[in-house]
């Protein structure tokens, strides 16, 4: 039998279920490597030892009589967005540096009702707004393939965790590609669901119409099994869908032969570094090789949503991040003067330089004067992008393109230049704003690092998604592959 | 004066009758101790999201319905943001471009007696902010949330009102609606219902409207008329000087009895509006409002139309009796037990009764009397068992002690005697008794007749009846 920390997450399921090894077993293996790598990575923000030894323990208790569920005793780690009652959520933020949450997120209590240990939050970057991690105020998280370079963001601690086996899923968020890009960049599965279909409740909003909780694993198989257990109408989520839940990993093996597939056209622009453009190309090719039928198809507004985001998402991260004012919980700055100093300096110390950046764009898009300008228009621009997506869904059934332009970029190297950090999402973006569902599978790699192949669909096509990449995870294993140091 | 024009606008705030607020499961009762009514929604905590009340939004139709407005198949919740400590989101989600109603109208009666349509531009739902309290906190502010995310429904109507009491009557005319739809409590000291006013004045004849000043948080009928009149005066007085009124809020100060200006809640005044993600757009269809139709009960001005046909009642007395569903209905129940009296009935419930249940403060609900136990004594007047003066000692025995009429005049012997021979004698002993004013009576002196009125009433302790005494007395006396 291979090292516990190769297994996965549905073999990991799978041997607590034969009583292979103990959920005990598994925490202390995990917690070690987590506790391990910290120094290296910070893909972790805290790590919750006691708690998850003494749920780890209780799911053995369950395992014995029998009683467990889906996940009873498997160890997962939680974005520290989503809130976890008793302990602290920061959203990677000095704002909530001390704040503990009363409840737990539905995704939370989810996974626990399913069995799942949760052993600690990861790393992200600041209120998830950020590519590359460098945004928290815990430091940066590393990229376990290079060290010196960013794992990708904003879920960049879930990615680098998962990618460097210290455990074997952990939840995400994605508002313009948190969970796809680090995914890419750090070579594991991503799955962003469609708008809706998992419950936003607990999850600390960046951008209420575009947040979707996700999953980040080392293979398709396991995401199916990990948003099974998450997913769902949550009567706490006006937004999420009343629509039952597909056994995803039941569908798993539906046949790909003769799935119609369609090259996004926009995706393969100047701006896609050749190498990585080689990897996608070769990964359409297996695809091809699988039965499926490639076209070309073009969505002429494709490249518009960079700006459109820019706009929407400050938009509602302005309105969103209003309620952080040092009077109920969170960072509260010592004497204030007054009310208006309270504000002003609360918010002042407890946000670091991107959220201001992105409340002051958003405030100022909202603007009398500005509205119809920018966010008006940004919303009829953005009503454009989901309507090239619902014709190119009437041809084909999945489109296929790259996750990111580029493998992953040095620590530092964009933080001078917004604009351009911001341009590491041009290919991720335009499924939120559609509120499609997309994943990224590792497909190969440019000089040492993974690159990712992304794959979206209509809404509420997860099972298509996931079935065609596990397909591929089938034909080929640039998912098993483990950054060195990390075996 | 008669050189000026004012206009005015109401925006009435009606705190609707859920049991939970607007977006969360907390309870709205009035009163409870400050942060007990407010869950993890109320206090805004980082990751909560909030759920529409679907009672509020039935309420909300349930009005639109009611003044004849137009009920949004589509309406839109927004976000309006500003700080401040009682708004824990730092935005209010309101309704700004697309509201549940629009369009209605309400009419009201003029001194005069005419009657003059209000519209109503529209009336959109919102969550209340909670409270600053200052009291007991030297140098601190305490924020109390019970009050946050309360449902209100906030009623816009058109500038169509030209004073103060035409603002007041446009006013008690909402507070009617709204508590015969059972959708607010109506009461103002709670802040349940209150109104912002919109003032402006121009020269008599100008088709431009001035520039206005909107008074913030009136809570009493009172208090509108007064502050609405003093701001016209201000304006007027103002312009008259040469100056020109600033477009603000100001505040009514009703120790001072005047209006001044009042800090904004932010510097600049942008609330960027902007439609809330966390809401889906409110979709009702045409099944949905006439379900809630259905519910609509018996309107004011229906109510009243109908007392004037089948009670006879004038439009003031059905005015008067329709005012609350309360008296119309406590009304109604005097009438059927005493079918015959309804314009006695209306008389005895806005006179007698409202004046005994204003002194102690009374609601109608919480009548002493009870709507049988008036029937009771209306038939005894009607059948002439006593007379309509002594009804009033009856009505007040009544009234404190809780015995039903006819107790209360077998009680205390006040049956009217309409026997003619019985009054005759003591007719008879009377004017034995006073020989002098009987022939003074008969040498002309016509005003004694009073007296010997007097006299027979004291010998019957008030019991004659007063149209027969009358009719005999005056046969006897010129003999």
């Amino acid at each position: 039998m291979s090292e516990l920390h190769h297994i996965g997450l549905t073999g990991l399921a799978a041997g607590l279920r034969a009583r292979r090894f103990s959920s005990v077993e598994l925490a202390e293996a995990f917690l070690k490597r987590i506790e391990a790598s910290q120094g290296a990575l910070n893909a972790f923000i805290s790590v919750t030892r006691a708690q998850a030894l003494s749920d780890a323990a209780a799911a053995d208790r369950a395992l014995a009589a029998g009683t467990g569920g889906a996940l009873t005793g498997v160890p997962i780690a939680h974005k520290d967005l989503f809130c976890t009652q008793g302990v602290r959520t920061t959203c990677g933020s000095r704002m909530l540096d001390d704040f503990v949450s009363p409840y737990d997120a539905t995704v939370v209590a989810k996974l626990k009702r399913a069995g799942a240990v949760m052993l600690g939050k990861t790393n992200m970057d600041e209120f998830a707004m950020g590519s590359s991690n460098e945004t928290s105020y815990y430091g940066p998280v590393r990229n376990p393939w290079d060290q010196r370079l960013v794992p990708g963001g904003s879920s960049g601690g879930s990615a680098a965790a998962v990618a460097a086996r210290l455990v074997p899923g952990a939840t995400a968020t994605d508002t313009g590609g948190s969970i796809r890009q680090p995914a890419a960049l750090c070579g594991i599965t991503g799955l962003k669901p469609t708008y809706g279909r998992v419950s936003r409740y607990g999850m600390v909003a960046f951008a209420s119409s575009l947040d979707q909780g996700g999953v980040l694993t080392t293979s398709a198989a396991d995401a199916a099994l990990m948003l099974r257990e998450m997913a769902g109408f949550d009567p706490n989520d006006s937004t999420s869908v009343e629509r039952e839940v597909p056994d995803y990993v039941a569908q798993l093996d539906a046949p790909l032969a003769g799935l119609k597939v369609g090259l996004l056209k926009e995706f393969f622009d100047k701006g896609l570094d050749p190498e990585n453009e080689r990897r996608v190309r070769e990964a359409l090719k297996v695809f091809e090789g699988l039965g499926a039928k490639l076209t070309e198809v073009s969505l002429p507004n494709l490249p518009l949503s960079v700006p459109v985001y820019y706009v929407v998402a400050p938009a509602e991260c302005s309105s969103n991040l209003a309620r952080f004012d040092g009077v109920r919980y969170g960072h509260r700055c010592e004497n204030p003067r007054d009310l208006l100093d309270l504000y002003r300096r609360s918010r002042g110390e407890g946000f670091g330089a991107e959220v201001k950046r992105r409340i002051m764009t958003g405030t100022y898009v909202l603007s009398a004067g500005y509205y119809d300008a920018y966010y008006l228009k940004a919303q009829r621009v953005r009503q454009l992008i989901s309507a090239d997506f619902t014709r190119a869904f009437a041809d084909v059934d999945v489109v296929m393109g790259p996750t990111t332009p580029t493998p992953a970029f040095a620590i530092g190297a964009k933080t001078s230049d917004p604009i351009t950090m911001y341009l590491n999402d041009i290919y991720t973006i335009g499924a939120n704003l559609a509120g499609l569902p997309g994943v990224s599978v590792p497909c190969g790699f440019v000089g040492e690092l993974p690159v990712g192949l992304q794959i979206v669909g209509p809404h509420f096509s997860e099972a298509r998604l996931l079935s065609a990449a596990h397909a591929f995870q089938g034909a080929t294993d640039w998912h098993t592959r483990v950054p060195g140091g990390f075996a | 004066m008669s050189a000026w024009e004012s206009v005015i606008g109401l925006e009435i705030h009606a705190q609707l009758a859920t049991r939970s607020k607007i977006f969360s499961g907390s309870a709205t009762a009035y009163g409870a101790p400050p942060n007990t009514q407010a869950n993890l929604v109320d206090l805004g905590y980082p990751g909560v999201l909030p759920v529409l009340n679907g009672a509020a939004v039935r309420m909300a139709v349930k009005l639109g319905l009611a003044i004849n407005a137009r009920i949004a198949p589509t309406s839109v919740f927004a976000r309006k943001n500003y700080f401040y400590p009682d708004l824990p989101k730092g935005y209010q989600i309101s309704q700004y471009e697309l509201p549940i109603v629009a369009q209605g109208a309400l009419d009201i009666v003029l001194d005069d007696g005419t009657v003059k349509r209000v519209g109503i531009t529209r009336a959109h739902l919102e969550e209340d902010a909670g409270k600053s309290l200052h009291e007991g906190l030297p140098g601190a502010t305490g924020v109390d949330l019970n009050r946050a995310g309360t449902p209100l429904v906030e009623i816009v109507s058109e500038p169509d009102l030209r004073s103060a009491k035409e603002a007041v009557a446009y006013m008690k005319k909402v507070h009617t609606l709204v508590r015969y739809l059972e959708i607010c409590d109506g009461n103002m000291q709670e802040g349940s219902f209150r109104c912002d006013a919109n003032v402006s004045v121009r020269k008599a004849g100008a088709a431009k409207l001035g520039t206005r000043a909107e008074i913030k948080n009136l809570n009493s009928f009172r208090f509108v008329e007064r502050a609405i009149n003093y701001e016209i005066e201000r304006q007027i007085e103002l312009l008259e000087a040469g100056g020109s009124v600033v477009q603000e809020t100001r505040l009514y100060d009703p120790d001072r009895g005047e209006t001044r200006s009042m800090r904004s809640k932010e510097e600049a005044n942008d609330y960027r509006y902007f439609p809330d993600p966390d809401l889906l757009p409110v979709a009702l269809d045409a099944a949905f409002i006439e379900s809630v139709r259905a519910t609509l009960p018996e309107l004011p001005d229906q109510k009243a139309a109908r007392f004037m046909s089948q009670h006879g009642l004038s439009a003031y007395d059905a005015g008067v009796l329709t005012a609350s569903r309360e008296l119309a209905d406590y009304y109604e129940a005097v009438v059927r037990a005493a079918p015959a009296d309804a314009k006695l009935a209306a008389n005895w419930v806005m006179g007698e009764l409202a004046a005994a249940l204003n002194k102690e403060s009374l609601e109608i609900g919480a009548s002493r009397m009870t709507a049988g136990r008036l029937a009771g004594l209306l038939k005894r007047i009607s059948d002439q068992t006593i007379s309509g003066k002594l009804a009033k000692e009856v009505f007040e025995a009544m009234w404190s002690g809780g015995a039903e009429a006819d107790a209360v005049i077998a009680e205390r012997g006040l049956k009217q005697i309409t026997d003619s021979a019985a009054i005759e004698r003591v007719i008879d002993e009377v004017m034995q008794k006073n020989p002098g004013q009987l022939a003074e009576y008969r040498a002309g002196k016509d005003k004694l007749f009073g007296f010997f009125v007097g006299q027979v009433m004291k010998a019957t302790a008030g019991k004659a009846n007063p149209a027969q005494l009358n009719e005999l007395l005056r046969k006897k006396l010129s003999g």
